[in-house]
């Protein structure tokens, strides 16, 4: 059993790491901490992604004046996923910051529930839908 | 080859472009080109789409100069030609017809903005259309989302905001799902093109091994992509989003924002997952019950809440819920009805949108009960309006009708499906009526004209103090919309619904083409 751990360590990490940040992107009501949580989901994501490249005792795929064969090097597919991945991931939480960073200047609060309580204030005050 | 084949390539292309020269532009000139460049896009997919009709040939075009196992590609047949003429078409439509609501309701700086924003999302749809490599897939997905919270908080009001939240924490769950599916799809395949993989699994499926990883990817990607498109437990943030928007926004937004996740699961089941290995995991039955659920609550939300848009938001979850019904019918009649649904919603659910615009004139929102009369001041929403709600009830002769009728017959003989599927259809249809009689009823009536004159223009306090000060107020060209403006906005109400009658008396071109569209999927 230990074995298969060791084995399987990096994807069991990954799976880990996934809830957590998954369960934080839902359930924290502090929106800081929700895109925390989105980060961790991502970073386990990438964790695993990156680690279906690797194949053990093999070199970063470069070529400088290592072999040409194919064979000495790791699957460099996934790392490049990984990297689209972080672009999309650091655009994304831009995003959600600046978002934050609106909410927090007009309701002087992060607490996402308490924002939409006053946003449902704001709504009944009007008297609209 | 032929140089039409370039066409899908070239139609993302211009989009993107198109999104990157509004940027510089002042706003009039944003618009401009925002258009063309829709247009543009518009006479190359109807081009294309003739082509691939004549052909009835699906065919793949590649990206870069690799070769299948490696490079990047792209797909296109009839259905991909015709999903990329009907996002082409609402999102012009919208454009066009919200051309009022997008000079006044949004800050002049940030106008040409919002064409950026709309000719990325029809760029990152027509992607999603196109597309054979489920990474990529994947990316634009994420950019999917990103344009479709800038429709949403581009009002800029807390509320608008606190909506674009919301949708954006719900739908990067739904993307983290779809990613980590993707992963292990990767791992257990070793591929990224659509085709490579649909081979791997089917060897995988034959052998026997990895059945549980597959059942778990497949969960993965089905339930990230149906929280993307707001499917029955996910729909939350949907009534925030599509009520607050402003009303090209939300004409996007429910007419085809959440079809390309749907049509990208279509994707998923027949061409990546494969359709056999697909229906032995019994994800069917989820999408099917969840889609039967949605139909029956999003009715019943529609008819409690009282507004006239958050109802149709709320509409939008339960015509959802007949779209993931009929995928999960499982067979390829379902799927045909499913799509040709897709098509029909998206036309008839962005017309209603356009259409309550001039109710609600620069108000977010009104009461259904506030709509008393306005029929006969708005003459040509008011019809349409009317149209589009006859639609969505399954009135005959229009395309809502056929589409009800293609789900119903694609469920006969599929056992306990046929009978829950005919029933959800029949009491869904009744609360539609419910909500929508009510609302056409209100338009027509007399009375209750000159209140409402009161209630749309300005805001409740200022009303009781001067009517006269007001009715001058009234007057300033600004605020209100041009002649131009509404006649522009008459125009696209009734080439909407012009297309719904059409497809609703003439069904036969869209069903022939989508079910052999299918068939060289």
């Amino acid at each position: 059993m230990f074995e298969q751990i060791y084995n399987h360590f990096n994807d069991i990490v990954a799976a880990i790491l996934f809830v957590i940040g998954f369960s934080n992107l839902l359930f924290q009501k502090n929106l800081i901490k929700k895109i925390i949580g989105l980060n961790i989901m991502d970073v386990a994501i990438y964790l695993l992604l990156a680690s279906q490249g690797y194949i053990s005792g093999r070199l970063a795929p470069i070529l400088t004046d290592g072999s040409e064969n194919a064979t000495t090097y790791i699957n460099p597919i996934p790392s490049g996923l990984v990297l689209t991945g972080i672009v999309v991931s650091v655009s994304v939480t831009a995003l959600m910051l600046s978002m934050t960073i609106r909410l927090y200047r007009k309701y002087r609060t992060l607490d996402l529930d308490e924002i939409l309580v006053k946003v449902r204030k704001e709504k009944e005050d009007k008297g609209e839908g | 080859m032929d140089f039409v084949l370039n066409f899908p390539f070239f139609s993302i292309m211009i989009c993107m472009l198109a999104a990157l020269s509004t940027f510089m532009l002042g706003r009039r000139a944003a618009a401009v080109v925002a258009k063309l460049a829709l247009l543009i896009t518009l006479v190359l997919s109807v081009i294309l789409t003739v082509y691939l009709h004549g052909t009835g040939e699906s065919f793949v075009y590649m990206m870069g100069h690799f070769p299948a196992p490696w490079g990047n590609e792209i797909r296109a047949g009839e259905l991909e030609g015709v999903m990329a003429i009907f996002t082409c078409v609402i999102a012009l439509l919208s454009l066009i017809a919200g051309k009022y609501s997008i000079r006044t309701e949004i800050d002049d700086t940030k106008q040409n903005l919002y064409y950026l924003i709309t000719c990325l999302m029809e760029a990152s749809l027509l992607a999603l259309i196109y597309t054979n490599d489920i990474f990529t897939g994947y990316v634009f997905i994420e950019i999917n989302t990103i344009a479709g919270c800038g429709l949403i908080m581009i009002r800029n009001t807390g509320r608008s905001i606190a909506a674009a939240i919301r949708y954006m924490v719900v739908s990067l769950v739904g993307s983290g799902l779809f990613l980590i599916g993707t992963t292990l799809l990767y791992s257990i395949t070793g591929h990224l093109l659509m085709q490579n993989i649909n081979e791997s699994v089917a060897a995988l499926a034959a052998d026997g091994s990895y059945s549980v990883t597959l059942t778990i990817i497949t969960a993965l990607m089905t339930v990230g992509l149906a929280i993307k498109s707001g499917l029955f437990p996910f729909h939350l943030w949907i009534p925030d989003a599509y009520a607050i928007s402003v009303t090209p926004s939300s004409a996007m937004l429910s007419g085809m924002v959440s079809k390309g996740y749907i049509f990208l699961l279509i994707k998923l089941i027949y061409r990546v997952i494969g359709f056999d290995v697909y229906s032995s995991t019994g994800v069917f039955d989820l999408i099917f019950i969840a889609g039967i659920i949605a139909m029956i609550m999003g009715s019943v939300a529609a008819i409690r809440s009282g507004y006239l848009r958050r109802m149709t938001a709320y509409s939008s979850v339960s015509q959802i819920g007949y779209i993931f019904m009929g995928i999960g019918i499982a067979n390829s009649a379902g799927a045909v009805a499913a799509i040709f649904h897709i098509i029909t919603h998206g036309l008839t659910k962005s017309l209603l949108f356009i259409a309550a615009s001039s109710f609600t004139g620069r108000k977010e929102d009104i009461r259904v009960s506030d709509l008393k009369g306005l029929g006969h001041k708005y003459p040509v929403s008011a019809a349409t309006f009317t149209a589009a709600a006859l639609s969505i009830i399954g009135f005959p002769l229009f395309a809502g009708f056929i589409a009800k009728m293609l789900l119903a017959n694609a469920s006969f003989d599929c056992g306990w499906r046929m009978y829950a599927a005919i029933g959800a259809i029949a009491v869904s249809t009744i609360l539609n009526v419910v909500y929508f009689f009510k609302c056409i009823i209100n338009l027509y009536a007399f009375g209750g004209f000159e209140e409402e004159k009161k209630d749309t223009e300005g805001s409740t306090a200022e009303e009781t103090a001067d009517e006269s000060v007001k009715a001058t107020a009234c007057v300033d060209n600004e605020d209100r919309p041009t002649k131009y403006e509404n006649a522009l906005h008459g125009i696209c109400a009734a080439v909407l619904a012009i297309i719904n009658l059409y497809i609703g008396l003439a069904p036969g071109l869209l069903s022939d083409i989508i079910t052999k569209g299918l068939n060289v999927f």
